[in-house]
């Protein structure tokens, strides 16, 4: 086990990622400390007082999206495998466009802080909003674990932290700084620190795109050429698909399933629906999602040279050997390339991603905790504005310190799934209501609650079974198992795919259809005619604070 | 709408309709906001069919047509790459149509109907300071 040597004393000077990294921290606290309002209502702390732009939510949006997983993720799994690795990045991308066409002028016309405020609109307030809001809280929690988790796996690499409480210690660090953005700077400021973490995350890769395409004379043929020839025997394979997910017929409906979560899934995830409320408008809303498509698209224009970069200039063997694996693809490319210095600033870049990412994921579920689930569940919309805001700052410690101790327990675990299980929740249990209470009149409450609660219960379920829980083949070298619990002996698996999205999302549009008809109750006529005439024309619409 | 860019006239009662003017009932069963409503299905809901059509199309040909996503075309560069980037392409060239769609079709006739809304429900007073 040589290669797994190559610890951090061989790659960078961790004192200067941390250095590199505490200067992001001040900087971006700084400008917290500046844009925040001291007297914050709903409409400041959940969605920035709606005064964004387009352009300037579009590239919060863009930094909210790609985390961790998208850019070291992909990055990563380009450099080992191939072409498999690229078939990630377009489920992602293509994914906005059911955002852009279908739900983000529509909800933002409609909502007013949360995902629940639309899917509850014309429906039964209670139940319905307390389904939304537990898909919400459960979406975000597995989303957030898998963040804090990863950034465990990131400081083995880039801080040359390897004990477990090392990295513990970083993982409530981070945990620390997020509470701190979202109580000091609402949406507002954590709005802000997604544009600056985008901002350099673009920059730093498309650097990092320039130097490695200079080094083949900007010939890609000449790049993926490199990077075959590096891989060495069957390299070849890395230009086809089928490298990951070509092995059996049950890997490919594993794929298949896959793409179908991500594609529906980031419609659906409400920590992206919640941002269409930091503008002022619809068309704002639509400009924004503008943004984010250009700026995703470009992005992962970029992982794929990186991708190939990083298998061609350090290679597939020695990428796998790096303490974080796949993820450390991108940093070991930045290290060839930069020495110590780029390989610092791209850490940092990754550690700001995480900071970013799970601030805005914080800022989501204790707004929908404290909007949806306190106030006009449990109080019945009694509550006052600032009443709420004071909910939502103490759930977010509390979601803070949840995922701090969850991100320590998952750390070293196998967290891809996390994320993609993420996606097919939001996809089977959000997609189906929102697009229906939508797009379909006769739609009713019935069909909400069979669709919400089918398609969390199926995907869990599924996933609980499957084998990314138990059962996986044990690898040989170390006689663990693959899947979370690793002893092989464990395995109580039945179902055969990875990721659920393939059976659960169309079940849970068939309940919401099977929901709607076998109940007499609909909405009132009222209410669907507001909410099809609002969600249109923007008729009524929130409107922007007042800036003073 | 606040009630400041409210129209300044309310709009005459259509006849055979028993809803008030101007409330959200009247002007869902409008003509008009049919026409409206119309003109968005008849964009959004094809384009939709067409790139989770085209999106799907990749995916199984990646799945289930390797040989043919192996073809090489110039160099190092096989059939699946360049159908992977033409996803990009087809994104954006999707983002752009939608956008001017929107600008130049669909926003005009949605403001002119929004103005017709009288009921005007201004939450955002409460958080207004």
């Amino acid at each position: 086990m040589s290669p797994a040597l190559l610890a951090a004393e061989d790659i960078g000077e961790p004192a200067v990622n941390i250095a590199i990294f505490a200067g992001f921290v001040l900087v971006t606290l700084v400008i917290v400390l500046r844009v925040s309002r001291r007297k914050a209502g709903a409409s400041e702390f959940y969605a920035g007082g709606r005064n964004f732009t387009g352009p300037q939510n579009g590239v919060a949006l863009a930094g909210d999206y790609l985390s961790a997983a998208s850019f070291l993720g992909i990055a990563g799994a380009i450099a080992l495998f191939g072409y498999d690795g690229f078939l990630y990045s377009i489920g992602f991308l293509v994914a906005w466009l059911v955002a852009l066409l279908l739900v983000a002028e529509l909800l933002r016309n409609t909502g007013r802080f949360t995902m629940a405020d639309v899917l509850s609109f014309r429906l039964a307030q209670r139940p319905v909003r307390a389904a939304a809001g537990l898909s919400t809280l459960i979406v975000t929690f597995f989303y957030l674990l898998a963040q804090m988790a990863g950034a465990g796996g990131l400081v083995a690499l880039l801080l040359g932290v390897d004990s477990k409480t090392g990295q513990g210690f970083v993982i409530a660090i981070v945990g620390v700084l997020m509470i701190a953005y979202v109580l000091i700077g609402g949406m507002r400021g954590t709005t802000w620190v997604q544009i600056i973490k985008a901002g350099l995350l673009i920059i730093g890769a498309a650097v990092m795109v320039v130097w490695v395409l200079g080094k083949y004379s900007f010939n890609v043929s000449d790049l993926l050429g490199a990077s075959v020839d590096k891989a060495g025997t069957g390299g070849s394979k890395l230009l086809d698909p089928g490298a990951q997910y070509g092995k059996s017929s049950l890997t490919k409906l594993d794929f298949l399933s896959l793409a179908l979560a991500l594609v529906l899934g980031t419609a659906g995830l409400p920590h992206v629906l919640m941002r269409f409320y930091t503008v002022p408008s619809a068309r704002e809303a639509r400009r924004s999602v503008i943004w984010a498509i250009w700026l995703i698209g470009i992005f992962y224009l970029f992982t794929l040279v990186l991708g190939f970069g990083a298998g061609a200039l350090v290679g597939p063997k020695e990428i796998a050997a790096a303490p974080g694996k796949a993820n450390s693809a991108a940093p070991l490319l930045a290290y060839e390339l930069g020495g110590t210095v780029l390989l610092g600033v791209i850490a940092a870049v990754a550690f700001a991603t995480i900071l970013a990412v799970v601030a805005g994921l914080t800022i989501t579920a204790s707004a929908s905790f404290a909007h949806d689930v306190y106030n006009n569940v449990l109080k019945r919309g009694q509550v006052t504005s600032e009443g709420e805001v004071r909910v939502a700052r103490v759930t977010a410690v509390v979601i803070g310190i949840v995922a701090i101790v969850g991100g320590i327990l998952a750390n070293g675990q196998n967290i891809a799934f996390l994320v993609a299980l993420a996606f097919a929740i939001a996809a089977s249990a959000n997609l189906p209501t929102i697009l229906f209470s939508l797009f379909w009149r006769r739609f009713n409450t019935r069909g909400a609650l069979f669709s919400i609660y089918g398609g969390l219960i199926s995907c869990l379920v599924l996933i609980i079974f499957s084998p990314v829980v138990s059962g996986k083949p044990a690898n040989p070298a170390t006689g663990k198992s693959t899947s979370m619990i690793t002893d092989p002996s464990v395995d109580f698996h039945w179902f055969g795919l990875d990721n659920p999205g393939i059976v659960t999302i169309p079940l849970s549009f068939l309940l919401a259809i099977i929901g709607t008809l076998t109940s007499r109750k609909s909405s009132t006529p009222e209410k669907a005619a507001e909410m099809e005439v609002r969600s249109l024309t923007g008729a009524g619409a929130e409107q922007a604070v007042a800036v003073h | 709408m606040s009630t400041s860019t409210r129209g300044p006239d309310p709009v005459p009662p259509t006849s055979g309709v028993e809803h008030p003017a101007g409330s959200y009932l009247e002007v869902a069963d409008s003509p008009e906001f049919e026409a409206l409503r119309r003109t968005f299905r008849r964009f959004v809901f094809p384009m939709s069919a067409l790139f989770l059509a085209w999106y799907l199309v990749y995916v199984l040909l990646s799945n289930y047509a390797k040989d043919f996503m192996s073809t090489e075309v110039a160099g190092n560069i096989h059939l699946g790459l360049i159908i992977g980037l033409l996803q990009f392409v087809s994104t954006f060239v999707i983002t752009t149509m939608y956008a001017r769609w929107a600008d130049r079709t669909f926003d005009p006739a949605a403001a002119e109907l929004a103005r017709r809304v009288h009921l005007t429900e201004v939450h955002s007073t409460e958080d207004a300071r």
